[in-house]
């Protein structure tokens, strides 16, 4: 095991890779737990879908991609939001409508221009070759405000998340922190695209959060635990990719889907006990009650 | 008695259309008022501008230095997204004292004493440690009490608590704000549309429909043509009589028969009325 893991550092694409690969994943699974608990776990899906269109645009065009997509994800992030809070719309229907039509125009500009390669490919599944060393450097700022707004706010960010109304009340700007949020989920969603693929990114915004919800019982251990089964998540994914040579974006959710499985088997193996336990308390009771009363017919 | 918020002519509105005309309004300490209304009729709009949530169009509200600095305890109504959130009962509470905390990042140990004597004056210390989404309706009510309290226990601001709750939840419910009106002095205001209930337990009544029709002390309110009608529609379902309140609701259900006009308001009494017959 170590011995792999060695090889794989002494290939510096790899190690690039791993180190963005895992700055993104602990962004996306703690801005995950707020966009999960507040019902904004499409927002994310929708974002990638927008993102995959910016991307082949820019690429058809010959713009750089980060400097195309960021701007547009971040609009795309406000305006996604904003249907979600307004209620006017279906959001559900407003967000797979939005993530259609971005895909279907990133396929028609990609095929008009360079064919469907495997460029194309290479953005709906992931390709581990995509981090560059401007990509970690950007990876490594945005985990850097993600960490702070998570450390600094995090009694902000826990009011918003439980309770908007209250938060509102109590004097906290809630749609700034909504924003932010947002903004922050379209830059991490458009640094991970091109490793982890349009169509897989928003496994890691939402898995680790929905994992760690099956057992934990406080918000701070939700918080805490996405986090480490995502960096672990994501390890174990590259690991798994590297040694049987799978794509890496598709082994990471494998490998986030087995830890949910694990984690919901544990809990609803909990329940039963505890059912269990209270049937046979309850069963107890009755014993009792008719050794009691057969007792009490014999004279 | 110290005057906590009064609102003076105040007016509130969403893009030209005005939701709340000339309302005119005093809290004072150990208050227990009730807003009452049909459906769209602004109470909701008046309460998010007591908040502070709005602006008012027309007219001013007066905040007493003590809740400017404390701010006002609400209890707004529980959303979809909290039946499965992750969080303790303890996590829950003490984000009641995020007001007083202003910018800096970190719960002191002062609020964390509050929080905690917070739960202990609701009698749910032993769930501190529980996880929200375990609790029953009831119980989840205490702990967003709690919460609310942590940020002042001078006035609860309460829209339609008692919605989702079982009966003898409702009952306990309002057990637990007379006793912390009574006995502690916390003023409270309430949204409701509970007719059945709140005519026993709130001392002023404040009936909105766009503009206040009636404000005043429920004595009074029991008697005027707006509790008749609003108590109308109850009575056909409620025959239970007894107190003032529902003999002269009585006498509304003679009157109801030519007044097409009431019976738009029965309808949004019905509402209630389901509420009281689980009640009792």
């Amino acid at each position: 095991m170590i011995g792999i893991v060695a090889e794989m550092l002494s290939y510096p694409f790899l190690v690039r890779a791993l180190i963005g690969g895992i700055l993104v994943s602990l962004c996306a699974s703690l801005l995950g737990v707020s966009l999960v608990l507040k019902r904004y776990s499409m927002i994310g899906d929708g974002l990638s879908h927008v993102s995959f269109g910016a991307l082949s645009v820019a690429v058809a065009v010959g713009w750089s991609p980060l400097s195309v997509s960021i701007p547009v994800v971040v609009l795309a992030a406000f305006f996604l939001l904003r249907i979600t809070e307004s209620g006017k719309m279906k959001s559900d229907a407003a967000i797979a409508v939005i993530s259609a039509s971005a895909l279907a125009i990133g396929i028609i500009v990609t095929s008009m221009t360079t064919g469907m390669t495997t460029d194309v490919s290479s953005y709906m599944f992931g390709s581990i070759l995509a981090m560059s060393r401007e990509d970690v450097a950007l990876a490594a700022a945005l985990s850097l405000i993600v960490l702070g707004l998570f450390l600094f706010c995090y009694n902000k960010v826990f009011a918003v998340t439980f309770d908007e109304s209250f938060a509102r009340a109590t004097g906290v700007r809630v749609s700034r922190y909504n924003v932010l949020i947002a903004v922050l989920t379209a830059v991490t969603i458009v640094l991970g695209m091109r490793m982890m693929g349009a169509m897989l990114i928003s496994s890691l915004i939402i898995f680790p959060a929905l994992t760690a919800m099956q057992l934990l019982k406080s918000f701070r251990g939700v918080v805490a635990v996405s986090g480490v089964l995502s960096v672990a998540g994501f390890f174990a994914g590259m690991v798994l990719s590297y040694v049987y040579s799978t794509p890496a974006g598709a082994s990471v959710v494998v490998v986030d889907l087995a830890v949910f499985l694990v984690f919901v088997g544990i809990r609803m193996g909990r329940e039963r006990k505890r059912k269990k336990g209270e049937a046979w308390r309850a069963g107890e009771k009755d014993r009792k009650r008719a050794g009691r009363e057969t007792r009490a017919e014999r004279p | 008695m110290g005057l906590l918020l009064k609102c003076e002519h105040v007016d509130f509105g969403y893009e030209n259309q005005d939701a709340v005309v000339d309302v005119s309004l005093e809290v004072r300490t150990g208050d227990y008022i009730c807003i009452v209304g049909e459906n769209g009729s602004g109470k909701s709009t008046l309460m998010k501008g007591i908040l502070g949530l709005l602006k008012p169009t027309a007219g001013r509200i007066e905040v007493s230095e003590e809740l400017k600095r404390a701010g006002i305890g609400y209890l707004p109504q529980q959303t979809e997204a909290q039946k499965d959130f992750p969080a303790t009962v303890f996590e829950v509470v003490l984000s009641g004292c995020l007001g007083k905390r202003g910018n800096r990042p970190f719960y002191s140990a002062r609020e964390k004493n509050a929080a905690r004597a917070n739960l202990e004056r609701l009698g749910i210390a032993d769930l501190r440690k529980s996880c929200f989404r375990d609790l029953s309706g009831g119980q989840k009510q205490r702990v967003l009490i709690a919460r609310a309290l942590c940020a002042t226990d001078r006035l609860l601001v309460l829209d339609e608590p008692i919605t989702g709750l079982d009966p003898s939840a409702i009952q306990e419910f309002y057990q637990l704000i007379r006793h912390l009106n009574r006995e502690e002095q916390v003023a409270i205001l309430m949204v409701s549309h509970d007719m059945a209930n709140i005519v026993h337990q709130a001392d002023k009544i404040l009936h909105m429909r766009q503009r206040p029709l009636f404000y005043g002390p429920v004595r009074e309110y029991v008697k005027s043509r707006w509790a008749r009608e609003f108590l109308a529609g109850e009575d056909a379902a409620e025959e239970k009589a007894g107190n003032a309140a529902e003999e002269k609701a009585g006498n509304a259900t003679e009157e109801k028969a030519g007044n097409a006009a009431e019976e738009k308001t029965g309808n949004a009494a019905g509402v209630s009325a389901d509420g009281k017959e689980d009640a009792t």
